[in-house]
């Protein structure tokens, strides 16, 4: 059996930080494997500890530098890894849902796994859709919103966690995409063997072309054309000083407000 | 041209989102200069569409198809209606269901996808404004497309309240039963146990900025010294450090305390949505740009493990020694 698991790594954002041009500046950011995928790789790991002859590959469209990311999956127990990269993914001002979908479709149609498992979603876009548009484009059946799975014969039982505290109980036949929540398991730490073994596994790297694709996969009628910090619409009252200062400004507030008596 | 907006519901109760697709959906149907037309997808379509015919929809669909949601019907009766009514805008709720359709819906039409849209304006093109790098940045994106399907954020827009009169036409989708992968079995309640956090009145709430669980001890600490229960982020429960009926958001409890007091919670969308009724919010937090800041009433911009040992100490308490 074979498990494909896509990850991505997400930048994640200084306090304090500078917008340049349509991004936030590279100087702002610090990256690291998405919170997401990461309870995606250790689902994807526990079935092949649990199982014979599981094979769990990880795929991330991404630059070089993601390749720390990657080996961090690698890393946890997965068996190999396969970076996409070229120069026209370099240029494109963003990847939007469908181009994606269309990277891990190529990827999909070349290992060819049993089933795949994504994160919810990328923490830094949010974008919640890349599972679900992938699974549409590869023809196969798919859960958003996993928090529980348990396989057997050709069928995924899961549990989607919805809003309130109720979650819903499915059968999904296989091969199908599943959208992996934080919570359904305990990610591991890497380990210092782990990340020994992790360098000496394969980590590929792809361009469009090896796929069978060509740069018209990363056009998009979707044009990004601001970022900017939101005007704060709170008008919160601040209260500054020493830590002494603010916990005795927070005191007084609550012992006025009944909270606290004395 | 026309707007189509996809209702939701569940167990037998439309959800408020689907008020609130009315809003925004009027909204842009006046932007286009265009009408609003809705949909109804399973369970009892013709009591839901009675309770979405608010004021400026034009028209409900009902597609009379299974009881529940299940994404394969939803999927196939969507396509099905768009084909024929030839939406400008497609708009569904970017809630959990949501996610589960709308992009396979998207791909199935071909049409261009943005989600949990938080805003939006004609120029020519649709730009819609969305919320990255967990809600720091507010970014605009230009739609260069005839057609395009939005997910729209939950709670975003106001419910539309007025009674309307719209036209009701039952639409006879053509379900492929055999191309219905998934089976709903049922629903399960989590999270219920021995603390009823949406009954405190006060909550000292903790998030992700205790770094380690044995650091937990200094909110309990707090919350004994308060007289006030413990409630937490998403985050504090995914570890395993508070149980399940501890969790505030969307997918946890929604908590209506007179006083919240949010401790190393960036406050993200999902986090929110559990929270903001609360009367008074007080969020004590490392960073001034979090977006905690924006609902709070008051702020420390300051780091938790120096000023909850002070406030313990305020009221006669001892921070423990961590
Ligand atoms: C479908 C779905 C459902 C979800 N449901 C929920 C839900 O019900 N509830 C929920 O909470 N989340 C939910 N989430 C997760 C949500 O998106 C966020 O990931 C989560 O709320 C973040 O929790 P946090 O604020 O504790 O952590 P973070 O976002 O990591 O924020 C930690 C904060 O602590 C601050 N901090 C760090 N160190 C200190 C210090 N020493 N002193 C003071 N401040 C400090 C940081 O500045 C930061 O703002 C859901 C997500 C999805 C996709």
């Amino acid at each position: 059996m074979k498990i494909l698991v896509t990850v991505k790594e997400v930048a994640e954002v200084d306090d304090e930080f500078q917008i340049s041009g349509l991004d936030i500046d590279e100087g702002s950011l610090e990256y690291d494997l998405n919170e997401w995928d990461d309870y995606a790789v250790e689902e994807a790991v526990q079935i092949s500890e649990e199982n014979d002859d599981v094979e769990v590959v990880t795929v991330t469209i991404g630059p070089e530098r993601a390749e720390e990311t990657v080996r961090m999956a690698l890393a946890k127990g997965a068996d190999r890894a396969l970076r996409v990269w070229d120069d026209s993914l370099e240029n494109a001002q963003f990847l939007d849902v469908e181009s994606k979908a269309d990277i891990l479709a190529a990827v999909v149609e070349e290992e060819d796994p049993d089933f795949v498992l994504t994160g919810v979603q990328a923490g830094d876009d949010a974008n919640g859709a890349t599972g679900v548009a992938l699974a549409d484009r590869i023809g196969f059946e798919w859960a958003a919103v996993v928090n529980a799975l348990d396989i057997e014969a050709g069928v995924a039982s899961v549990h989607r966690e919805l809003e309130g505290g109720i979650e819903e109980l499915t059968d999904v036949e296989l091969p199908s995409v599943l959208t992996i929540q934080t919570g359904i398991n305990e990610p591991r730490y890497a380990s210092l063997r782990g990340i020994r073994q992790a360098q000496r596994k394969p980590l590929d790297v792809h361009t469009l072309d090896d796929l069978g694709l060509d740069d018209s996969v990363v056009e998009s009628p979707v044009e990004r054309t601001s970022m900017y910090e939101p005007e704060s619409e709170g008008d919160a009252t601040l209260w500054e000083g020493s830590a002494e200062e603010t916990a005795g400004e927070l005191a007084t507030f609550l012992r006025d407000k009944g909270v606290v008596e004395g | 041209m026309t707007v189509l907006a996809i209702t939701e519901h569940r167990r037998g109760d439309v959800r408020d989102v689907s008020y609130e697709l009315v809003t925004a959906g009027r909204e842009l149907a006046d932007d286009l200069g265009t009408d609003l037309e809705l949909a109804v997808i399973g369970g009892d379509v013709e009591g839901f569409a009675d309770d979405v015919n608010r004021d400026g929809v034009d028209t409900i669909y009902t597609v009379d198809e299974g009881e529940e949601f299940n994404h394969g019907v939803y999927t196939q009766a969507i396509e099905q209606l768009a084909t024929e009514v030839e939406p400008t805008a497609l708009l569904m709720p970017n809630s959990v269901n949501g996610l589960d359709y709308a992009p396979a819906v998207a791909e199935g039409l071909d049409l261009p996808l943005v989600t949990d849209v938080v805003d939006f304006e004609t120029n020519g093109n649709l730009e819609v404004t969305r919320e990255q790098y967990g809600g720091k940045v507010e970014t605009t994106y230009d739609i260069d497309a005839d057609d395009y399907a939005l997910t729209i954020r939950p709670a975003e827009w106001p419910k539309a309240e007025a009674a309307g009169d719209a036209a009701i036409e039952a639409f006879d989708a053509d379900i492929d039963e055999s191309a219905l992968g998934t089976t709903v079995n049922g629903f399960e309640e989590v999270g219920g146990g021995d603390v009823d956090i949406t009954e405190a009145d006060v909550l000292v709430s903790i998030g992700r900025g205790i770094d380690e669980e044995e650091n937990l001890p200094l909110v309990e600490e707090l919350a004994d010294t308060l007289g006030a229960t413990l409630s937490s982020s998403r985050p504090i429960v995914d570890n395993g450090w508070l149980p399940k009926n501890r969790q505030v958001g969307q997918s946890g409890k929604v908590v209506t305390p007179d006083v919240y007091i949010a401790i190393g919670i960036s406050g993200a969308v999902q986090h929110v949505a559990g929270m903001k009724g609360a009367d008074t919010i007080v969020a004590i937090n490392t960073d001034p740009n979090a977006p905690i800041y924006d609902i709070a009433d008051y702020g420390i911009v300051d780091d938790l493990f120096d000023v909850v040992p002070e406030l313990i100490e305020e009221f006669g308490g001892e921070a423990p020694d961590l």
